[in-house]
């Protein structure tokens, strides 16, 4: 007894009080575009760029742009730069609503913001239940969601909560880019969920297949059929990403 | 370790110049095999790939051992196509998975394996996941109990079929291969030093030792080693990332005896350690710590911040293992659940904390430690009773372990850690503000080069994961382009181990079987 009172008192408190204030420190997230000119003929980020995240347009002032449903945030562009025009801020706030609102550029620094669904706040905004399904996930995209609950950020102040059945879900989560081998058995899971329902895909290789997509192994169709309601970027997506789109999406105050 | 001079020798790693050796014949290469395995040498691997245009047609076949006290060798051979061979299997049970493999990946067909089936279902079985040949046990009071692929909690999929008979499981059978994503085809399609973010998402909570195997390979072929320095930086981030996964096995057993206050700790405690890899390289689980010829650089505040987590966490960590070792509960529901026997776990070749949980001191730190474990030694540690109590001890004691080698390392002011050359190491930064032209003086120019590696060479490397020994053997052809990579999960061999331990238990007692194993879904099926 003594030694879980001992255990409970070195426990202490641990929740975030404010999700939404918080940085996490040293986070490699939001890249950052410097409005400087490319050196001529320049393709070094290009070229290191493990997903093709990044584009070029010729002869424009707003030469780079970076999709955030492809970049892994893995940083390998920024110091390959010649004219130092990247960079990344530990800013969490990536999630979109549109697959388009995820390009960013030095002239459109910041990702389009998720917006309050009026539909989607009457119907979860006090209570949205998620059914997870790792198709091809690398576990590091599952950890992450599994941390959405615990002590730490504890969604589930707010009624957001991780369901073990698919009948008792609203929504579901997908991590991964979606194998062949597990093509069927997420679409029976999908089909398991009663409307009305949403999806919310997680991760790089969710929204775009990640690094892994060039891989003759994947079959993405189930993405094309039922396109997510919200996109999480990131490898793996930091909680607060999810945790700040999903808060703005439902309009939970905090 | 008694002889340290040897030690110091032998690395984790093995690099054949392939010009030099001649292919011997498979039979050759298995009459070899044979008397090793008979004499207690580790059979590691076996794998093989089809045969080049400019080969002699059909498959060429990689073993490779670990004879105890020496250094990892590497035999080759040649099959023709669909040559069948007398299998290992049958008397060699540790063989069971690599020829499974070798079959599915390149026809050959192993004589009498008692239970020839699909590791992955990759290549041209994609998709076919119904038609696996399950076993079928018959009788009076016998029933099937069939879960997943898709299971209750956040969680990879893999699908298990328990036989029973009334409440007890006869056997348990595995069939995996859901989230196979071609990975092996992948690592040739881009030049070998932009490999490493991929191959950071092989396993995704294995990030740094699938890097530091893979990069250690590439920069054995690149002749381009790394100073001790850049080492001890990667020492530092996976001894972090075990420490991280330790918690979060111990975690997962609490809260699957419904024990919620050790598990709410051990989900706080990984917090901050997983945090404090974050704060080093940028991400909570080590991706970026590694790239080709690099690590993280770990300055004079990192250091000091690194060794203030862990001197917080290590009291904290000893007092909730203290509480959970003391419940009676725990012990009640952990202790003679899901038992390996030490003889099993041999003849099965399950490795790393699964094996030394049975009482098999296998730890590639220990046994090729390299130029930083050989100086900087983690003593080996091992169970006697092979159950989930004793795996569950395994990961407490290995993780103490780790933070005590951390703190000791860390609080080392004369490690130069600063030393660690970043050709493509990521950093935190803000980009320029100045205006393009102004005159400065930018400090970098260009992509680096790309790398050359050495022609006709095969490099075969090892790192201890959380899970056990993580491969990649990356292959060379005569302009040194890759053209093959193998990739190997400990979690392979160690799934039959899970399967073997749920025999004569019952179904409930699966999820704390299957957490206190915690093996990998994705490493398995690549």
């Amino acid at each position: 007894m003594l030694q879980t009172l001992a255990v409970r008192k070195a426990q202490g408190t641990q929740y975030i009080a404010d999700l939404r204030a918080a940085q996490p420190a040293g986070f490699r997230g939001k890249p950052l575009i410097a409005d400087t000119a490319c050196a001529s003929a320049c393709h070094a980020c290009t070229d290191v760029c493990p997903t093709d995240a990044i584009a070029l347009s010729p002869a424009g002032a707003d030469a780079v742009a970076i999709d955030l449903g492809r970049c892994v945030l893995c940083g390998d562009c920024a110091p390959v730069c010649p004219s130092q025009k990247l960079g990344f801020s530990n800013d969490v706030k990536l999630c979109a609503t549109r697959r388009e609102g995820l390009v960013v550029t030095a002239a459109r620094p910041d990702i389009d913001p998720v917006q309050v669904s009026a539909a989607l706040k009457k119907r979860f905004g006090r209570s949205l239940k998620l059914r997870s399904v790792s198709a091809g996930g690398c576990n590091g995209c599952e950890m992450e969601v599994n941390a959405w609950g615990n002590v730490n950020f504890d969604l589930g102040r707010y009624g957001i909560d991780m369901v073990a059945s698919p009948r008792h879900a609203d929504g579901l989560v997908l991590t991964g880019p979606v194998s062949r081998n597990m093509m069927t058995a997420l679409q029976m899971a999908w089909d398991a969920i009663p409307e009305p329902k949403l999806v919310i895909a997680v991760g790089a290789c969710a929204i775009s297949g990640g690094v892994f997509a060039p891989s003759d192994a994947l079959n993405r169709e189930f993405l094309h059929k039922y396109p997510p309601s919200l996109y999480v970027p990131g490898c793996p997506p930091h909680p607060l990403t999810f945790i700040s789109g999903i808060m703005d999406l439902l309009g939970v105050s905090g | 370790m008694t002889d340290t001079v040897n030690a110091t020798l032998l690395q984790p790693l093995a690099h054949c110049d392939l010009k030099a050796q001649e292919l011997c014949s498979l039979s050759e290469l298995l009459t070899q095999c044979g008397p090793a395995l008979e004499a207690g040498v580790s059979l590691i691997s076996l794998f093989g790939r089809a045969a080049r245009t400019d080969e002699p047609a059909g498959v060429v076949v990689t073993a490779v051992l670990l004879p105890p006290g020496e250094a990892l060798r590497v035999l080759r051979g040649h099959a023709t196509p669909g040559q069948s061979y007398p299998s290992l299997t049958p008397r060699f049970p540790a063989a069971q998975i690599f020829e499974r493999q070798l079959w599915e990946q390149t026809g050959l067909i192993p004589d009498g394996h008692p239970w020839l089936k699909p590791v992955r279902y990759e290549g041209a079985r994609q998709g076919q996941m119904a038609s696996y040949p399950f076993f079928k046990v018959r009788g009076a009071e016998v029933h099937e109990v069939a879960v997943g692929p898709i299971h209750a909690g956040v969680i990879e999929p893999g699908h298990f079929r328990f036989m029973c008979h009334g409440e007890q499981v006869h056997h348990l059978e595995i069939q995996l291969g859901y989230q196979h994503r071609g990975v092996e085809a992948l690592l040739l399609q881009k030049p070998p030093e932009r490999l490493t973010p991929l191959v950071e998402s092989i396993v995704g909570d294995s990030v740094v030792a699938y890097a530091w195997a893979f990069n250690s390979a590439l920069e054995a072929l690149a002749k381009r080693p790394v100073s001790l320095e850049t080492t001890a930086s990667r020492a530092i981030g996976l001894e972090l990332e075990r420490l991280a996964m330790h918690l979060a096995t111990l975690n997962g057993l609490a809260t699957d005896i419904a024990y919620l206050q050790p598990a709410a700790t051990y989900g706080r405690l990984r917090t901050a350690i997983i945090n404090a890899s974050q704060r080093a390289c940028g991400n909570r689980f080590g991706r970026g710590w590694i790239r080709p010829g690099a690590a993280a650089p770990i300055g004079d505040t990192l250091r000091q911040d690194l060794l203030a987590t862990l001197r917080e966490f290590l009291p904290d960590f000893e007092q909730v293992n203290a509480l959970m070792l003391s419940s009676r509960s725990a012990r009640a529901r952990f202790q003679g659940v899901g038992t390996v026997s030490t003889q099993a776990a041999r003849d099965l070749g399950l490795t790393g904390v699964v094996a030394r949980a049975s009482g098999l001191g296998l730890d590639l730190r220990h046994e090729l430690p390299g130029s930083l474990y050989s100086k900087h030694p983690l003593p080996p540690i091992t169970q006697a009773s092979g159950d989930c109590w004793a795996r569950m001890k395994q990961r407490m004691a290995e993780a103490e372990s780790s933070t005590q080698w951390l703190i000791d390392r860390l609080a080392d002011a004369a490690l130069n850690l600063h030393d660690t050359p970043a050709p493509y190491a990521p950093q935190v930064m803000a980009p320029s503000t100045g205006v393009a032209g102004a005159g400065a003086s930018p400090s970098v120019t260009s992509a680096p080069a790309p790398w050359q590696l050495q022609a006709s060479s095969l490099c075969v490397s090892l790192v201890e994961g959380v899970r056990g020994p993580v491969m990649l053997a990356l292959e060379t052809e005569a302009a040194g382009k890759l053209i093959h990579a193998k990739v190997q999960d400990p979690s392979s061999t160690n799934w039959f181990g899970l399967a073997f331990a749920l025999r004569k238990q019952q179904i409930s007692d699966f999820p704390i079987c299957n957490k206190s194993f915690d093996l990998s879904y994705c490493g398995n099926d690549l």
